[in-house]
């Protein structure tokens, strides 16, 4: 059996299986939209390898990582909910 | 700026089969090779998953051991996002980590860059995927895409999956979910039947990809593959669009398929973007080598899917030549070519099976989105006249996917070619970037200085 760790989604603790992706995590919680579209639409995870950026969230206060791309650790905060606007990226 | 700790005989971008293949190969007579991917493993798309211990295919596993038991140093969640002109790399943490591996213990930026004597690009492919109403719902994602959300953890067991798109990846994608328990309600191919059966008898005489069929024929009974067939909507309800199920086309003939996930892609696109910026002639869209893999660039080699869309074995062959050939070793090269040259007719072979149907072009309407980054209709895309124009005025391609998802998509509808790459290859913070102007700066100072 793969062992449990704990991380926090949108400020709620939740358990994954170790090896799990924070969008994993994310989508075991019920949600199947991880951000929201520049004209508000809701979107979720379209290529799973790291190319579209659908999957962006908030990985432990750094924006726009690519949830598919980064297994969970322990204690990870992962978080959908802030605002979409760009950061400094270009 | 460069210590020796940070350079390498053989860089190999991509920890796919071929990147895999190159390194071990680079390595067996003793080279200084690196390895890096943006995963956190190695495995690349089919091998996504596995490990030495859990490989549950016999070439994985082999490789994996490989791998294993040669010494080559592994960057995990790097990325390669610049290159510079003298034989060095700019790559960047995407998890925020520290870059880091065996001998270089942690390198003190989230950016750095890395010198290379040789560089092998095994970056793989992509999906190629078309936009039709209802595509950006959520639940709507690639076939390849929702089977690599599978393997890192999505639970899909009973939930009802329609497989929609073209290509033989349906096929061990719908096996692959049924596996894990979902429910795959039916899998639509757009090629028309005499074309897949044509493919399909062709595999009869290629003993090893009989045997993966056979597997798969197996895991997918009860399932029907319908070819003829594509997805011309998907249809969702209430406040979080959920999706309750895709319209089906097939001839005349429309129907509805209820389904809470749709697992569609339209074969793939090679990456090709790392190699146009280190400025290697394409052709035809592929990255074009010669017998030893090595591209138009000096010191600069490519192998697997950015050279042609042929499957693993093909990859693995490519990856063995052009990890041989950056370390000179020719001879065991050139034993490899007759092999590889039996693999090229299967790469034909797919192309011509999955090509592409016209009415492909009319499931769109003015009001679908096209650049899913910045929210882009069809109807505003259609107005320009090529993929720079589209580009300026309506900011298609401009979000941080860079053009990877539409510009494929438009090239099919419209014929564009997408332009120059432009660095960052990956979106890549304003601090990655500030560090990368910085060390060209420095070297352009230095280059300055000796010539002096
Ligand atoms: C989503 C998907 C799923 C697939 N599933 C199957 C399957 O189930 N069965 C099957 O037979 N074939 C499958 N294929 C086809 C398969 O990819 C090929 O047959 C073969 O594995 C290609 O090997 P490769 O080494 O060329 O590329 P890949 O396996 O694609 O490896 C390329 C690697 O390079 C990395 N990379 C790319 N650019 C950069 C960069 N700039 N910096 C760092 N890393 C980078 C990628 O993340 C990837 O890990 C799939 C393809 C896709 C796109
Ligand atoms: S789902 Fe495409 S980048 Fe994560």
């Amino acid at each position: 059996m793969p062992e449990t760790i704990h991380v926090t989604v949108n400020g709620a603790c939740i358990a994954v299986p170790s090896g799990a992706t924070a969008l994993a995590a994310i989508l075991s919680t019920g949600a199947s939209a991880v951000r929201r579209s520049v004209s508000g639409g809701p979107r979720g995870p379209l290529c799973g390898m790291g190319v579209c950026f659908e999957c962006r969230a908030t990985v432990n206060r750094r924006r726009y990582a690519r949830t598919c791309q980064i297994l969970c650790s322990p204690g990870m905060d992962i978080s959908t909910d802030v605002s979409d606007e760009p950061p400094d990226y270009v | 700026m460069s210590s020796s700790s940070h350079t390498f005989d053989v860089l190999v971008v991509g920890a796919g089969p071929a990147g895999i293949a190159a390194a071990c190969s680079a390595a067996e007579g003793g080279a200084r090779v690196a390895l890096l991917d943006n995963n956190p493993r190695i495995g690349g798309q089919i091998w996504r998953g596995q490990s030495q211990s859990h490989a549950a295919n016999p070439d994985a596993r082999k490789w994996f051991e490989k791998f294993a038991a040669a010494h080559i140093e592994f960057l995990p969640s790097t990325e390669v996002i610049d290159h510079l002109e003298n034989g060095h790399v700019v790559v960047h943490r995407i998890d925020g980590q520290r870059v880091g591996a065996q001998s270089i213990d942690e390198l003190p930026e989230e950016v750095h860059e890395l010198a290379y004597k040789k560089l092998i690009l095994c970056t793989g492919a992509r999906e190629l995927f078309l936009p039709f109403p209802g595509w950006t719902l959520p639940n709507v994602m690639g076939a390849g895409g929702l089977q690599a959300l599978v393997k890192s953890g999505l639970l899909v067991s009973g939930k009802k999956v329609v497989v929609a798109g073209s290509g033989p990846l349906l096929l061990a994608v719908a096996a692959h979910l049924r596996e894990h328990g979902a429910d795959v309600r039916l899998v639509a191919e757009q090629a028309p039947w005499p074309r897949v059966a044509r493919f399909a008898m062709s595999l009869l005489l290629q003993k090893t990809k009989l045997a993966q069929a056979f597997e798969i024929k197996r895991q997918l009974s009860g399932v029907p593959y319908k070819t003829n067939c594509w997805p011309v909507r998907a249809n969702g309800n209430g406040e979080n669009a959920k999706l309750e199920s895709v319209t089906l086309r097939s001839g005349s003939r429309t129907w509805q398929e209820r389904c809470d996930y749709l697992a569609c892609g339209f074969h793939l696109v090679p990456n090709t973007e790392l190699a146009a910026l280190l400025r290697c002639e394409l052709r035809a869209g592929f990255v074009r080598v010669d017998d030893s893999q090595q591209t138009s660039v000096r010191d600069v080699f490519c192998a697997g899917e950015p050279t042609s869309i042929g499957g693993v074995d093909l990859a693995i062959v490519e990856g063995q030549i052009a990890g041989y050939a950056a370390v000179g070793q020719s001879a065991s090269a050139a034993k490899l070519l007759p092999q590889k040259r039996r693999l090229d007719r299967f790469a034909v072979l797919l192309r011509e099976t999955f090509a592409l149907r016209e009415e492909l072009r009319s499931a769109v309407d003015s009001e679908t989105i096209v650049c899913r980054c910045e929210d882009v209709k069809f109807g505003r895309v259609r107005q320009h006249s090529s993929w720079r124009a589209a580009k300026l005025h309506t900011r298609c391609g401009m979000g941080p996917c860079q053009g990877r998802i539409c510009g494929p998509a438009t090239q099919f509808f419209f014929g564009w070619k997408a332009d120059s790459v432009r660095p960052p290859v990956f979106a890549a913070s304003m601090q990655s970037l500030a560090v990368a102007v910085a060390v060209q700066t420095e070297e352009h100072l230095m280059s300055h200085e000796e010539s002096r």
